[in-house]
């Protein structure tokens, strides 16, 4: 049906009249002058704004004005078009690997963060290090965000390209060897089977040329490699068992922390000082400087330099004269009654003790060798046949190079991975030489002084994005594998060599190659080598199932010479030691912030280096004795060797031989992103590679100096509760009450025990579901450090710098306390005279002790926030709300442990901090681990037990449908423990081993009696002074 | 109407007439500011805003600004948050206290010590607000109602105390004060001639007519407000004082706090009274009003007080010993004998030997002397404060935390600021408004035929 109905807009419409029809007509209703201007051409032609034009100015003007208004938005895309396989968001990745820099060897695990390392942790699977990691290992990874790395080769300054640079130094390298000319390759010790064969082919290929490798250590250890050449015909450095030693005794030799392979030496160590097991080594230290590992003897000598020769010597002639060995001419010390003592002790021990040295004098290592020799030390103790292949430079091979350098007859040098320019002695000239080689190449990950003054400059990438292999000890191999695509346009040495060398192999083909050509073989387990290969990739090493034959050595050597020489050693009114540093270690790493701000484990100072001195010697000359905050060290000029530091501040360092100076190594290098040069190198006053003189002389300049510490004081002022300590008597043969009495409160009702009178409800997490507790062996802590570092580098710990560290307002959440004895102890309880006990020994015990949130049950912190910022976990934990946080700081005042950590500055944007915190620039962010939040201004933290880590291992555990095993999660500081001090678990699980070790005989609480009912136990220090020294 | 005997030494000296109160009180809001007044408030002007350049600086940059370390996290900005709220308890003290026990001399002295108390906890409010990390969220220390749950206050907190204390001191101090203060607007109401002025007191006065009812409220609602006044004053302190005693510090955990903190409190306040009326009796010519025996009584205070907190420091020494705690005794030990030895004995000289010289009587009604001694209390009770936080804090329980707190530019300046912004808002006060209650003053004036007889004799 159609419809033929009409509508009307409106009545005018219906009626159509004419006064409507005009208007329909016309559309709009008013008169529009738009006809008269567009319609006359030759005003539109005189306008200067045609259409058009005011088309494009609008365009332009809301462009402008957008552009204006908008900022231009950051658009950061991860290109994630194909998924790699295994690599989630959010789940973490591990790879095995190793880290070598000549100083240090550890097989390590690297986690890795959507395709980033960001935190290194030992291998715990490999049987050489045995997951011992330090401090140095595990800051490396910051420096991999080094802002100031090369980012592409240079020539003559000039970044160019990497066929440039090679095409010019592969026709330089060709010219050198096709002319006959001197070919010099200058490394740390190569331990790389790869590399080592990679030059032999080298070498190989043209007999025509004079084509050498010089192994250069900045720290070496020569003296033992010629000592054992002349003792037992191999240059080698020999492997330990000091876990099976009764009596360790150190002779200058700081063997938990600058050693051969230290690291599994620390391992061992700490196996020998359990006073739970049926014996307890006794370690005696002599030593000029009071080093970590002998700040851990139960009996220590402060001796000098020159005297540790002596010592040596008289110790040999009292073992020799106990064991019916020939004697040797005679020296007397001051020490004499002592060493006496210990040798009684090490002949009681024979084949079951060990005596090291670190003196860089061959002769006293040659007695040395001779004392282990004559206890039968050799094949039990320690091994000639198994040595430790990390330590191969010899002094003298460096120092002919210089010789031949300055002849002007090297035409090709190579230098990788170490820095002569900076670490030789000034006398040797190295610059000088450096400028007679025809072509110098250096191989350098960021500048340094030979980059400053060479014409060709490697970009060499950091070992986490490099390959390698290594054979650190005999029957140990291991792939260095890397763990991220490099960053910049970076080439390591081995790869140019190879290019160099003509061959289009890459390393990582050759190492193959090597692996299968040599490890292969040496296995039966896998028939086919990629099985074989990709397993030992996995597990990061391999140990040959198939044995060498051992060759049994015996010792001869000329002891007579080596005794004369000995007794010989020049001494000095004032005598000067150079060490290393637990962080700065060689200066290899002396860039590293984190490093930088790591307390010495002795003086627990930060971000310089500097003259220690006994603190009588100090008082003497009228140096101040106390520093840190605001108290200045004085400084002096000091000549060494002839040469001179102005302006060199002084530290009163007890345990410091009287008359002996030391000085650490590893400063005098630019820092992180900053310029400014920090601290002295010593090294250029070194005479030879002498770890040791007497030609020193200083003079007071008058002056002082900002030194920055971590803890101002130093002694525990007889505080039971803080430190608690025995001996190995009273141990063994007492009762709990007599070494760790329970702390009892006198009550209306008898004394009770003060974990029983108590106001508070007990804390509901005793009885169900997890309760995270941790234990501190303060016998087995060494104060190494590496727990700090380990943490900051989980936990995303800001560096604050030298400045802030003065104003002690350092943000590690983790500490490690340094008490030494005091001058005067205390009577008994009564005793309220504090006199002296503010004042440490002159040759002090030592205690570390490990200090971080206690994570107390009945916390101060918790009721006194206002807000309810920190509050108890139902697992025991305590934990901070930063986003709650107001910033009061009542918590961290009313914590009696002091280990709450307040953001006075916002340290990720303020300018303070630009130069110093990586975490300011885009590259330094990456190394932080995302699952823990980087704190903002105004905000207090403190240390939570790694939640993040529990979190993880709790949704591991719940994935799998099972409970969490003990010992699976580890916080970064218990992973990190090279001692394994530390033992983090759940004391809900009875069969767990930190509930054991909380139960224990030796377990207390610090400060008990406040009633903070803490859920961190520590076992008592027990110190095996039986037979001590006066 | 007060009686009193014939033979009393009046109040109010100088034989004054109703209007002469009147015309005296106002000099000060009708005529011109005198030199010294433009002088004094020019320099607190300078340092108010060297103050709060200082504060801007601190908020801007950070807490770091200040000498704090990790170990003294508290120490001259809760320093002078206490001295402040002490100082700011006299106020009430004379106003509510004095009124209850009806003691009329207070009426002198009732007006100008309670705007000091305003301004004094004003300024102790401004410490703990630029002392958080985080000054932008204080509002989270209020109960508020939020979307985050059951996210509330941490009412186990001494601190979230501290803010319902002292935020309920201030409003009832501030309400007691300005209903002190209409009768008097509206007297200047109705004298000033100027229109603006008029307007403003005008409205300042909320329409008060004068009437015998408004009287009655105003006699009433003063003593309800005195009533709530009064336990205000001993519970501010109190609740200040277990900022300290509710922790676990050795020297802070202390149950003496309280009583010990309120009788400190006393004492520091009548000091700056002293301190400031003396001054202004002789630039606004008040003497008759703020007489030698105001002056004489509040010394007796201070003497009072003083010894109260003598017994206090010895009482605190005595159990550091006698409890045989470790840490406390040596917490004592190290304040009187350590590296801050000299606060400790700035201290005690100021607080406890220097307020005793008051029992001789030619001393406490000496004019001079009682203005130095005033200043040295003043120094006294703020070093007692430093001694408390500083010295119990920068030596705990773990020696390996122990340091010295070392004061910024900043922490000066701050400190400086907050004096001269309180010397601001007073001379303000004192320059327009009435600074004696004149119309409760009239109640007590002594006056007989004899005096009529005088007046009309002329």
């Amino acid at each position: 049906m159609s419809n033929n109905k009409k509508y009307w807009k409106g009545v005018e419409e219906l009626n159509d009249t004419p006064d409507f029809q005009l208007k329909k007509n016309n559309e709009f209703n008013e008169y529009l002058p738009a006809e008269d201007f567009l319609g006359d051409e030759g005003l539109l032609s005189n306008s200067n704004t045609s259409r058009r034009d005011f088309l494009k100015y609008l365009g332009f003007g809301v462009t402008a004005a957008s552009l204006a208004a908008c900022e231009t938005p950051v658009n950061k895309v991860i290109p994630y078009v194909v998924k790699t396989d295994k690599t989630n968001p959010g789940v973490a990745n591990y790879f095995a690997t190793h880290y070598y820099d000549g100083f240090d060897y550890c097989d390590i695990v690297v986690k890795t963060r959507e395709g980033r390392p960001i935190k290194i942790e030992g291998n715990k699977k490999s049987p050489y290090t045995q997951g011992a990691i330090n401090a140095r290992v595990n800051s490396s990874v910051l420096s991999l965000y080094d802002e100031k790395r090369f980012k592409a080769p240079q020539i003559d300054g000039e970044e160019v390209s990497w066929s440039k640079f090679n095409g010019e130094l592969k026709g330089k390298l060709t010219e050198a060897i096709t002319n006959g000319g001197k070919v010099r390759f200058l490394t740390n010790s190569i331990t790389s089977p790869s590399t080592l064969r990679m030059v032999a082919d080298l070498v190989a290929a043209h007999p025509e040329a004079d084509i050498k490798h010089v192994n250069y250590d900045a720290v070496s250890f020569s003296s033992i490699l010629e000592a054992n050449e002349s003792s037992f015909g191999k240059r080698a450095i020999p492997s330990f068992q000091m876990h099976k030693a009764k009596v360790i005794v150190g002779i200058g030799a700081d063997f938990l922390n600058n050693y051969p392979s230290s690291l599994e030496l620390t391992k061992q160590y700490a196996l020998g000082r359990n006073p739970e097991n049926k014996w307890m080594s006794k370690h005696y230290q002599v030593e000029s400087s009071l080093s970590l590992t002998g700040s851990n003897a139960d009996s220590r000598i402060p001796v000098k330099p020159s005297e540790q020769s002596k010592v040596v010597l008289a110790l040999y002639n009292n073992v020799a004269s106990m064991t019916g060995g020939e004697t040797l001419s005679k020296v007397s010390t001051p020490f004499d009654e002592r060493v006496k003592k210990i040798a009684a002790d090490l002949v009681k021990n024979a084949g079951e003790s060990l005596v090291l040295s670190g003196s860089t004098d061959v002769n006293t290592q040659i007695l040395i060798n001779a004392i282990n020799n004559q206890l039968g030390n050799y094949g039990k103790t320690l091994d000639i046949n198994v040595t430790d292949n990390t330590k191969k430079a010899v002094d003298s091979e460096v120092i002919s190079l210089i010789k031949e350098m300055k002849t002007g007859s090297v035409d090709f040098l190579v230098i990788s991975d170490v820095n002569p320019s900076y670490s030789l002695p000034s006398e040797l000239s190295f610059d000088e030489a450096l400028a007679k080689v025809k072509t110098a190449v250096v191989f350098a990950s960021r500048p340094n002084a030979t980059t400053a003054s060479t014409k060709y400059i490697a970009a060499a990438p950091h070992y986490l994005e490099s390959w390698n292999d290594a054979n650190p000890k005999t029957g140990h191999y291991s792939i260095m594998q890397p763990t991220i695509t490099p960053l910049f346009d970076t080439m390591q040495f081995q790869d140019c060599i190879l290019n160099w060398m003509g061959s289009d192999l890459s390393y990582y083909k050759y190492i193959k190659q090597t692996w299968e050509k040599t490890a292969f073989g040496m296995q039966t387990k896998s028939s086919m080598f990629e099985d074989f290969w990709n397993n030992c990739l996995h597990e990061g090493y391999f140990r040959p199932s198939i044995s060498n034959e051992s060759v049994v050595t015996t010792f001869n050597g000329d002891l007579n010479a080596a005794a004369s020489a000995a007794a010989k050693t020049n001494s000095g009114e004032w005598e000067l030691e150079f060490y290393t540093k637990v962080g700065i270690g060689d200066g290899s790493q002396s860039h590293n912030p984190w490093l930088q701000e790591l307390p010495d484990p002795i003086s627990k100072m930060t971000w310089d280096n500097y003259v220690a001195m006994n603190p009588s010697d100090a008082r003497e000359q009228g140096f101040a004795t106390e520093y840190g905050e605001q108290k200045n060290a004085d400084t002096i000029n000091i000549t060494i060797n002839g040469v001179e530091y102005k302006e060199v501040p002084v530290i009163a360092q007890p345990g410091q031989a009287k008359g002996a100076l030391s000085v650490a190594l590893g400063y005098g290098q630019t820092i992180g992103k900053q310029n400014e040069i920090i601290g002295f190198n010593f090294y250029s006053a070194m005479n030879g590679m002498n770890a040791s003189t007497s030609s020193v002389s200083f003079e007071a300049t008058g002056n002082d100096y900002q030194v920055a510490t971590t803890q101002t004081h130093q002694t525990v002022m007889g505080r039971d509760s803080v430190v608690r300590e025995s001996d190995w008597n009273t141990f063994k043969n007492g009762s709990k009450d007599d070494f760790n009495p329970a702390h009892m409160l006198a009550t209306h009702e008898g004394p009770m025990n003060v974990n029983d009178v108590d106001l508070w409800a007990s804390h509901p997490v005793a009885a169900a579901g997890h309760h995270w507790g941790m234990s501190i062996d303060l016998n087995s802590c060494i104060g190494c450090g590496s727990c700090v570092t380990s943490c900051n580098s989980e936990n995303n710990v800001p560096v604050v710098g030298k400045d802030e560290v003065r104003r002690s307002r350092e943000m590690h959440w983790i500490r490690i306390d340094r008490y030494f004895s005091s001058a005067e102890e205390k009577l008994d309880e009564s005793d309220r005279s504090y006199g002296a006990m503010e004042l440490p020994e002159d040759n002090p015990m030592v205690v570390h002790q490990p200090m971080m949130c206690q994570h107390c049950n009945h916390a101060p912190c918790e009721t006194v926030c206002p807000v309810a910022a920190t509050t108890h976990s139902n697992e025991g934990l305590n934990q901070m709300t930063y986003n709650r946080c107001i910033g009061t700081r009542y918590c961290a005042n009313n914590c009696p442990y002091k280990v709450r950590r307040f953001n006075w500055f916002s340290y990720q944007n303020y300018d303070k901090f630009a130069d110093l915190n990586p975490a300011q620039d885009d590259l330094g962010r990456m190394v932080l681990n995302p699952d823990v939040t980087v704190r903002a201004r105004g905000v207090m933290e403190k240390c939570s037990m790694c939640v993040q880590r529990i979190q993880t291992g709790k949704l591991d555990a719940k994935k799998e449908g099972r409970s969490v095993i003990d010992g699976e999660i580890e916080t970064a500081c218990s992973s990190a423990c090279p001692t394994n001090a530390i033992t983090f678990g759940d004391l809900n699980d009875k069969s767990s081993k930190v509930l054991e070790r909380s139960k224990n005989d030796r377990a207390y609480r610090v400060i008990e009696e406040v009633g903070t009912q803490a859920n961190v136990y520590y076992q008592i220090k027990v110190r095996n002074t039986e037979n001590n020294l006066a | 109407m007060h009686q009193e005997a014939a033979i009393r030494e009046p109040l109010i000296l100088g034989e004054k007439t109703y209007g002469e109160i009147t015309d005296d009180v106002m000099a000060s809001v009708v005529g011109k500011a005198n030199k010294s007044w433009w002088i004094a408030i020019g320099i607190a002007s300078v340092m108010a805003l060297w103050g709060i350049g200082c504060i801007l600086y601190l908020l801007g940059t950070g807490v770091g600004t200040w000498g704090l370390n990790k170990t003294v996290g508290w120490a001259w900005d809760i320093t002078n948050f206490v001295w402040w709220v002490g100082i700011g308890h006299a106020g009430t003290l004379i106003s509510a206290v004095l009124l209850l026990f009806r003691q009329k001399w207070r009426m002198a002295i009732n007006r100008s010590a309670e705007a000091m108390t305003i301004f004094a906890v004003m300024m102790a409010a401004v410490w703990p607000g630029i002392h958080m990390g985080r000054i932008w969220l204080a509002y989270f220390v209020f109960p508020l109602p939020n979307q985050f749950g059951s996210l509330w206050v941490n009412f186990n907190s001494p601190l979230l105390w501290d803010v319902f204390a002292i935020s309920t001191y201030f409003s009832v101090s501030l309400v007691f004060w300005y209903i002190g203060l209409i009768p008097d607007f509206a007297t200047i109401r109705d004298k000033v001639t100027h229109a603006v002025p008029k307007k403003v007191y005008g409205l300042l006065s909320f329409g008060w007519t004068g009437n015998a009812k408004a009287w009655n409220r105003f006699e009433e609602i003063s003593l309800v407000l005195a009533g709530l006044a009064t336990p205000l004053v001993f519970s501010v302190h109190s609740i200040v004082s277990m900022d300290f005693a509710t922790s676990v510090i050795p020297g802070w955990h202390t149950t003496i706090f309280p009583p010990y903190f309120v009788s400190g409190a006393v004492f520091s306040g009548f000091a700056m009274v002293q301190t400031l009326l003396i001054i202004m009796r002789k630039v606004m010519n008040l003497e008759n009003y703020i007489t030698i025996k105001h002056i004489e009584y509040m010394n007796i205070v201070i003497i009072v007080t003083g010894s109260i907190v003598g017994v206090a420091y010895l009482t605190e020494l005595f159990i550091s010993w006698y409890s045989g705690v470790e840490y406390e005794a040596y917490a004592f030990i190290n304040r009187a004998t350590g590296p801050y030895w000299w606060s400790y004995w700035a201290m005690m000289t100021c607080n406890v030997i220097s307020p005793q010289v008051f029992w001789f009587k030619k001393l406490r009604t000496n004019i001079t002397f009682t203005f130095f001694m005033s200043i040295i209390v003043n120094i006294g009770m703020w070093f007692e404060r430093f001694v408390i936080i500083v010295t119990s804090l920068h030596r705990d329980y773990l020696p390996s935390s122990w340091t010295m707190f070392h004061p910024t530019f900043v922490d000066i300046g701050c400190f400086i600021g907050t004096i001269g912004i309180f010397f601001v808002l007073f001379l303000l006060f004192a320059r327009f408004f009435p600074v004696l209650p004149l119309n409760e003053l009239k109640t007590i004036l002594k006056s007989s035929g004899e005096q009529y007889k005088k007046n009309t004799d002329h």
